[in-house]
């Protein structure tokens, strides 16, 4: 038996391969052993990844773009188990900018981005954006009401691109290239159950699509230039007789079994919100989706899901009009550079040392601010823009780009850094 | 880093606390207990009697309604089924969308989900918030809901009475509204409970299964 076994083994191996595979990426992984709470958030990540997918899968079933509103609620009432599977994939979106976000604060935090591994946060950062797409398009599929009114704003911005700034075309071509923009986007001349079916084919095959090849590509970089570490020490300059990392440990068994316990709180947190909060007292699903998409019965208030609420914060914090654009346009630049900034992180950051460990107060200052700053932001982008919310979103706006543009490339000059030590502290 | 860790948890606290509640008008509590099938079971013989001639619960069927609250389907299909529709229907209501229109200004809408929608809490308060008001062409108004278009249907019944049983009445119908949002609602919580013990006990041996692999890693 053993030897029919091995032999199977052998064969495919031959001709795939499957071992060589499993030793680069799992039991020869040599990652760092000093990995703290903030390193859980990467598999978690994955965790979550997997739910959506299966979760989706099952919704794909059940769910009608023709009838979005009343199939959803065919899945929460008549579907066997259907409540679970929809609260799942709808607090699983959640999950997932929660954990993604970490993730990325912890990649702040250490450095993870610096040489050699300006690609792993390269891809990481498409991931976000892809993912930034998918939560949008699959937050319309209900058809409740907020998801028609969320969708209304955002599709209208590709009606406020500034197309007059190129020389040859006039305010009145770039008003008729917006709407056409939109149209274009909308699938229709207003928001209909032609733009819920496009949206259904982006966010259950074109966008998942692009995620998956990208978290390969993202994993694939990783192992290439191996992990970092809370100290920021490059394990691999360090290696023992065999070339192995003093420092590293394969990741398989070592993580594997470290992460399980991990795996199981963060589903118990997941279990514990899916199971007693599924609306997230309505942060996670707003109460005005409640009732179907209704183009005369604009909400009180159109809030984005919280995830989204720094960027929606940041567009409406821009009140100037200047160089001949309207203040929605600079809105929408505001939004998309604070995006596009964080592509940069890794040539903006000229700090000679890697993890806040061994940096400065400066340093250490500013990155506190920042995580402050962003969740105020978050807050304020799911607030009514008045009075001190707006002057202090408008702050926060101005923080943000400060940290990325002044303090990430010249905080260093004015603090004096820790010496980084040669092997990594502590082992567990 | 631990007290960054504090600062970030003690930032984010008070954003939770301030759930999104857009109501300008002050909302009395709800009693809503979702075990007590009594009150269910009265919350709908009165959700049938009193508001069903206008308003349906769609997305809510009568066999479903009569399995949640251990009721006979002899005795739903008997007493609380006067379109005599199916068991396995939805409880939608005869009346026409432009009929309604014509009658009350709007047509009156579907309440399979406005305990969701609204909160329970704006629905009893809604429902104990109807009084007198001449201007108004059926004679009453509404606390929460100024210039409803809905008459006072409840008028003879908070006469018979009494405010206090009228206003448990009503809690009765808010009960029984909150069941009709979300049917799995008690279940789901229930089960909660044991997904949350699966994983507690699994727990265990997965800690300790990682204490033993890392004995060795200094």
């Amino acid at each position: 038996m053993m030897r029919m076994v091995n032999g199977l083994i052998d064969w495919v191996d031959a001709r795939l391969p499957v071992v060589n595979t499993y030793k680069k990426h799992m039991s020869e992984y040599y990652a760092p052993k000093n990995f703290n709470f903030w390193y859980y958030f990467g598999v978690l990540s994955m965790v979550v990844l997997v739910n959506q997918l299966l979760t989706g899968v099952w919704l794909t079933m059940f769910y009608s773009p023709s009838d979005g509103f009343a199939s959803v609620e065919y899945i929460m009432r008549d579907v066997q188990w259907g409540w679970l599977i929809r609260y799942m994939h709808a607090v699983g979106a959640s999950a997932f900018f929660a954990v993604v976000y970490i993730h990325m604060f912890r990649g702040l935090m250490y450095g993870s981005y610096k040489p050699p591994r300006e690609l792993v946060w390269i891809f990481g950062m498409l991931i976000y954006v892809a993912l930034m797409a998918e939560g949008f398009l699959g937050y319309v599929l209900p058809w409740g009401n907020m998801s028609y009114w969320g969708a209304q704003v955002i599709i209208s911005l590709a009606g406020a691109i500034p197309f007059d700034v190129l020389p040859f075309i006039d305010a009145k071509d770039a008003k008729e290239i917006g709407e056409a923009l939109t149209t274009w986007v909308r699938g229709d001349f207003m928001l209909s159950t032609a733009t819920v079916n496009k949206f259904f084919a982006l966010h259950v095959v074109a966008i998942p699509i692009v995620l998956l090849a990208l978290v390969f590509l993202h994993i694939l970089a990783l192992h290439e230039v191996g992990s970092n570490n809370p100290d920021g020490v490059e394990i691999k300059q360090n290696k023992d007789e065999n070339g192995i990392p003093r420092d590293g440990i394969p990741f398989h068994p070592y993580y594997t079994v470290k992460d399980l316990p991990g795996v199981i709180i963060f589903l118990m947190i997941f279990a514990t919100v899916i199971f007693f909060f599924p609306t997230g007292g309505g942060y996670l699903i707003e109460k005005p989706n409640f009732i179907p998409a209704n183009a005369l019965k604009t909400p009180d208030h159109i809030a984005p899901v919280w995830y989204y609420g720094p960027y929606y914060a940041m567009l409406r914090a821009t009140t100037l009009e200047f160089l001949g654009m309207s203040s929605k346009a600079w809105g929408l630049i505001a939004m998309a550079g604070a995006i596009v900034i964080l592509f940069l992180v890794p040539w903006l950051d000229r700090h000679p040392v890697k993890s806040i460990r061994y940096k400065g107060l400066v340093s250490k200052i500013a990155l506190t601010l920042f995580v402050l700053d962003f969740l105020m932001l978050g807050y304020f982008g799911t607030q009514p823009a008045t009075g001190l919310a707006k002057t202090l979103a408008q702050i926060g706006t101005v923080y943000y780009f400060f940290f990325f543009i002044v303090l990430l490339p010249f905080g260093h000059r004015f603090e004096k850094s820790k010496p980084v030590p040669e092997r990594v502290t502590g082992g567990h | 880093m631990k007290k960054l860790v504090a600062i970030v948890l003690i930032s984010v606290l008070p954003a939770l606390g301030l759930a999104a509640e857009g109501h300008d008008v002050e909302l009395h509590k709800a009693p809503v207990n979702l075990q007590d099938k009594v009150s269910l079971q009265n919350g709908a013989k009165l959700f049938v009697n009193y508001c069903m001639g206008c308003h349906g619960l769609e997305y809510l069927r009568y066999g479903r309604m009569a399995e949640d609250l251990n009721m006979p389907e002899e005795a739903v299909a008997k007493y609380l089924n006067f379109a005599s529709d199916k068991i396995g229907d939805p409880m939608s209501n005869a009346m026409h969308a432009e009929d309604g229109k014509a009658w009350f200004g709007n047509p009156p809408p579907d309440l399979s989900l406005e305990a969701r929608y609204q909160g329970s809490d704006w629905v009893y308060s809604y429902l104990i918030g109807f009084y007198e008001d001449e201007s108004r062409p059926y004679g009453y108004n509404n606390k929460v809901f100024p210039s409803v278009g809905m008459p006072n249907v409840m008028a003879s019944l908070k006469q018979e009475l009494g405010e206090e049983e009228f206003n448990a009445a009503m809690g009765d119908i808010t009960n029984f509204l909150t069941y009709a949002a979300e049917p799995i609602a008690a279940k789901r919580e229930h089960l909660g409970v044991y997904v949350l013990l699966f994983l507690a006990i699994l727990l265990i041996p997965a800690y300790l299964l990682k204490k033993e692999y890392w004995k060795d890693v200094h």
